[in-house]
């Protein structure tokens, strides 16, 4: 066990961690943070997605050790079940879920591309929303509320 | 080999004698006649709509206490939104909002038993049960205030919970519960309401459990976490059926966090304080595991072959008509589909909690009755003091590792009394150990009469089994691997019309003979239960397949001949109106572009579904890419219209990936597709570019279920969009990794 400092969601927490321990176990068991699932450990289906400096990250992957100076964030960044971030709104308005495993981390990748590029056209959202799986096949709701967010900007 | 005709199974459920039979039959069930009732439902009011024939009373569904309005439903939300969609009708029919009330899913020892959430069955089912028994729970309350205050029910109105009388006087539901006993049947007469009337019946209600899922609330079983609660894993065999030789227990026990190790036959879990720590001492465990013989695994290449050799059960079908000599142009051809997965985005978990001489098991099963039996059974506990209460899960489309999960978390908790395990499968874990959904061979032979009507209709189909639920512990895997092992029930297939293998085998098209039969292979080389719609993937597109065949050869457009095979108006109504909806008939010039037709009703009993698809076969790669798919759909009365369509969008998908990609991958040295490199399913580029949903109402009428519908028709037209792009019939499933390459 190491003492690891890691800064999620704004704010800092010092924990004591198994180096070697993945961050999705970080976030879930130790800051009892639900947004990241775990899908498949493996990098393959995005359902564990966070923001490490911005950039999304399969969690499952990303040891906590080497995260010390870095800013973690995690759907629950985004907003509450009551007081819902935009790209969250989007999600409700739209009904952009059906059993909602993989969500979290399709919102978290979804924010990461309109963070860099805020008015993606629908080929763009396509591509970049491509490391992440669905099994549903919400797909087409999920893009309709990425889609809506990234127009809305627009003041459409 | 194995070719004894069974008929009588068939023909006594066709008497209707299910109730009568039930309780002379040894073990727990031997019939099913639906693909929910594999276990534990017993049929009370055969005369009563939907579950209430299972579950007559009324105070089964709707209790009014000083808490509130309680309803209950013996099913679960497994993601298609039917919790919403339930509490919608209750609310209706009790005339009360929906937030007024506590709405309570399957959980032992509050809900009734309604079986699985399985087969488009839970608006059907429950949504019926609720539809009437709200509805009648509201007449009583109505009756008692009318009795109290003197005056005719009828000159009484309810509004949101309160029953006001014409001179003003009011009282709440919970006061009028007190002069009426709802531990009563229901009435079988159904109290009729106007569906212009509904103010939730047929509207769009946002779903309950979305702002949780898409903001890191508590929304999984996943995401329990009970006090002193500690993490387990499972270490499987490499194969099924493999005999541990040695295991270093010891060296496990040592590592950091490690509370427990349980060994029990080929049974091996690890206990630990910490996840990771679980995960670290799993690992070991593999590496420190040894392992001889296991089941052989068959190659990919001949496993149709093999379904024809292995022991089976031959059922007839529909043997209806004369067959005549052929006068007509003919069409024969073998279908066949690959071993799918469920393939959930989570991989199986469950927390159980062995405590007061009681175990809690929450599980994201879709049977919490039928699983208590089970793991009652495996642990030596009378079934009253096992309680399995459902937690929603990743997306299952079926009999996946859930209840698996939950038999592994039971049976660790037994161990460890007074704490709270969690049970976390990995994904090569439910890859490899979820039942996969059953590779199939269908053969079809048809011909057209004189006049260019369909005439003989031939089929035969080879599969395993489709619904190997838990009618006993022998069904969950962890009762397989324990020193003393129970051995899983005989496989029995669903009886038509709903069906197993063979749902949907009888087209419902006119013609004017059927010789339609099924194998039912018993030996599985692979454990293998329900999936989506069980055979009608594969039987919808070989039917398709074959009715575009026979229309080309009888020199008739694909759609106008299908309406010209229909008797039934609801199923010509939804091909109208994808087909004009779609533009039908259209051809593109560009090259490698073809459209496909195709329609089914689910089960020939449930939901009508017509699907049009366009698409591009890419000449030089074979990659197939869907521009546009345009469907019309009839379930009945509509609950939820957004429900509805997104239920129906996702089918869209989901079939779209089976049919084009998916595939177990394995051969005699085992799976390979333990993770998404071995299993691709579609991603984001691959989806249809346009997907136009047309829902037809049906006002008044019996709901009809929508969850399964449109599996086989997009399978169909895909089929046939393929054939119209490059002129070849392609019957390999799935369509891209056949064997011979497309060409235009």
């Amino acid at each position: 066990m190491t003492s690891t400092t890691l800064n999620v969601n704004g704010s800092l927490h010092e924990l004591e961690l198994d180096p070697d321990m993945p961050l999705l176990y970080a976030l879930r068991n130790h800051l009892n943070l639900n947004g990241a699932k775990y899908g498949c450990g493996l990098g393959q289906c995005g359902a564990c997605t966070v923001l490490i400096d911005n950039k999304p990250v399969f969690s499952c992957l990303t040891p906590c050790s080497g995260l010390e100076s870095k800013t973690i964030r995690t759907v629950e960044s985004l907003g509450t079940a009551d007081r819902p971030g935009k790209l969250q709104q989007a999600f409700i308005d739209k009904q952009a879920a059906q059993c909602g495993y993989c969500i979290a981390g399709m919102l978290v990748r979804a924010q990461s591309l309109l963070e860099r590029d805020p008015h993606p056209d629908e080929t763009t959202i396509r591509e970049y929303m491509a490391t992440n799986l669905c099994r549903c096949g919400t797909h087409l709701r999920i893009i309709e509320a990425i889609k809506h967010v990234a127009g809305a900007s627009h003041g459409q | 080999m194995g070719n004894e005709f069974d008929v009588s199974r068939r023909a006594f459920l066709r008497g209707g004698a299910l109730v009568v039979t039930f309780s002379l039959l040894p073990i727990g069930r031997v019939l099913a006649d639906t693909e929910v009732d594999t276990l534990g439902t017993v049929v009370l009011a055969p005369d009563l709509p939907g579950s209430l024939r299972t579950n007559p009373f009324l105070d089964a569904w709707v209790k009014i206490d000083s808490n509130g309005i309680n309803v209950y439903t013996g099913k679960v939300e497994l993601g298609t939104g039917v919790k919403t969609a339930l509490l919608q009708i209750a609310a209706e029919r009790l005339q009360v909002a929906p937030a007024a009330i506590n709405f309570l899913t399957a959980d032992t020892a509050l809900t009734p038993n309604e079986g699985y959430t399985a087969g488009s069955h839970t608006i059907f089912d429950s949504g019926t049960a609720l539809f009437n028994a709200a509805a009648q729970v509201r007449k009583l309350l109505m009756e008692s205030a009318a009795h109290e205050w003197g005056v005719e029910p009828s000159s009484l109105k309810t509004n949101d919970g309160v029953i006001e009388s014409a001179s003003g006087q009011r009282m709440t539901y919970a006061q009028a519960v007190q002069g009426v006993d709802l531990h009563r049947y229901a009435e079988a007469e159904p109290i009729q309401a106007r569906p212009s009337d509904y103010k939730l019946i047929g509207h769009s209600l946002q779903r309950l459990d979305i702002p949780a899922k898409v903001s890191g609330g508590a929304a999984f079983v996943q995401d329990m976490r009970l006090p002193e609660m500690l993490h387990a894993r499972v270490i499987r065999p490499p194969r099924p059926n493999s005999t541990l030789e040695s295991f270093d227990a010891q060296s496990i026990k040592s590592l950091p966090g490690v509370v427990q190790v349980i060994q029990d036959g080929n049974y091996l879990a690890v206990v630990a304080r910490d996840e990771w720590q679980a995960i670290k001492a799993m690992r070991n465990g593999y590496a420190l595991s040894r392992w001889s013989g296991g089941d052989v695994i068959p190659d990919a290449q001949h496993i149709h072959e093999l379904l024809t050799r292995l022991p089976a059960t031959r059922f007839p079908i529909s043997h209806e008509g004369k067959p005549t000599l052929p006068s007509g142009p003919s069409f024969k051809a073998k279908v066949t589909k690959q071993y799918l997965m469920h393939g959930s985005i989570g991989p199986s978990c469950a927390v159980a909690w062995f405590k007061d001489g009681i175990l809690t098991v929450w599980t994201h099963s879709q049977g919490v009755y039928p699983l208590r039996t089970g793991i009652a059974q495996m642990v030596g506990l009378p079934p009253e003091r096992v309680r399995c209460i459902h937690a929603e899960g990743s997306g299952c489309y079926g009999h996946n590792g859930a209840d698996d999960a939950a038999a592994d978390a039971a049976l660790i908790a037994m161990r460890m009394p007074g704490k709270p395990i969690r049970v976390q499968w990995m994904r090569e874990q439910e890859n490899l150990w979820e039942p996969y959904s059953s590779a199939m061979l269908t053969e079809v032979q048809a011909n057209l009469d004189a006049k260019g009507k369909l005439q003989d209709w031939n089929y035969e189909l080879w599969t395993t089994p489709h619904n190997e639920r838990i009618v006993n512990a022998g069904r969950l895997i962890a009762a397989r691997l324990i020193a003393r092992p129970f051995k899983s029930a005989p496989s029995i297939p669903i009886a038509q019309p709903e069906g197993d293998g063979d749902r949907n085998a009888v087209p419902l098209y006119t013609v004017a003979s059927t010789n339609i039969d099924m194998n039912f292979v018993t030996v599985m080389p692979f454990r293998t239960s329900a999936m989506r719609s069980l055979g009608a993937h594969i039987n919808i597109f070989a039917i398709e397949a074959c009715i575009d065949e026979l229309a080309a050869k009888a020199g008739s457009d694909p759609v106008e001949f299908r309406l010209a095979h229909l008797a039934d108006p609801r199923a010509k109504a939804v091909i109208k109106q994808a087909r004009d909806a779609f533009g039908w008939p259209t051809k593109t010039n560009r090259p490698g572009a073809g459209v496909g037709f195709a329609f089914a009703r689910y089960k020939n009993i449930m939901g009508y579904c017509a699907i049009a698809v366009e698409l591009t076969v890419h000449p030089q790669t074979g990659e197939v890419e869907i521009e546009r798919v345009v469907t019309a759909v009839d379930v009945g009365q509509i609950v939820s219209p957004d429900g509805l369509r997104n239920q129906v969008q996702g089918g869209i998908i989901q079939s779209a990936s089976w049919t084009l990609y998916e595939a177990v991958d394995y051969d005699a040295n085992g799976v390979r597709s333990y993770d998404w490199s071995g299993y691709p399913i579609l991603r984001f580029p691959q989806l249809p570019s346009k997907v136009e949903v047309h829902l037809i109402d049906q006002p008044g009428q019996p709901f009809l279920g929508a969850a399964e519908i449109v599996q086989g028709p997009m399978a169909g037209a895909i089929g046939n969009a393929f054939a119209n792009a490059t002129g070849q019939r392609r019957l390999k499933l799935p369509l891209t990794r056949s064997s011979n390459v497309a060409h235009g």
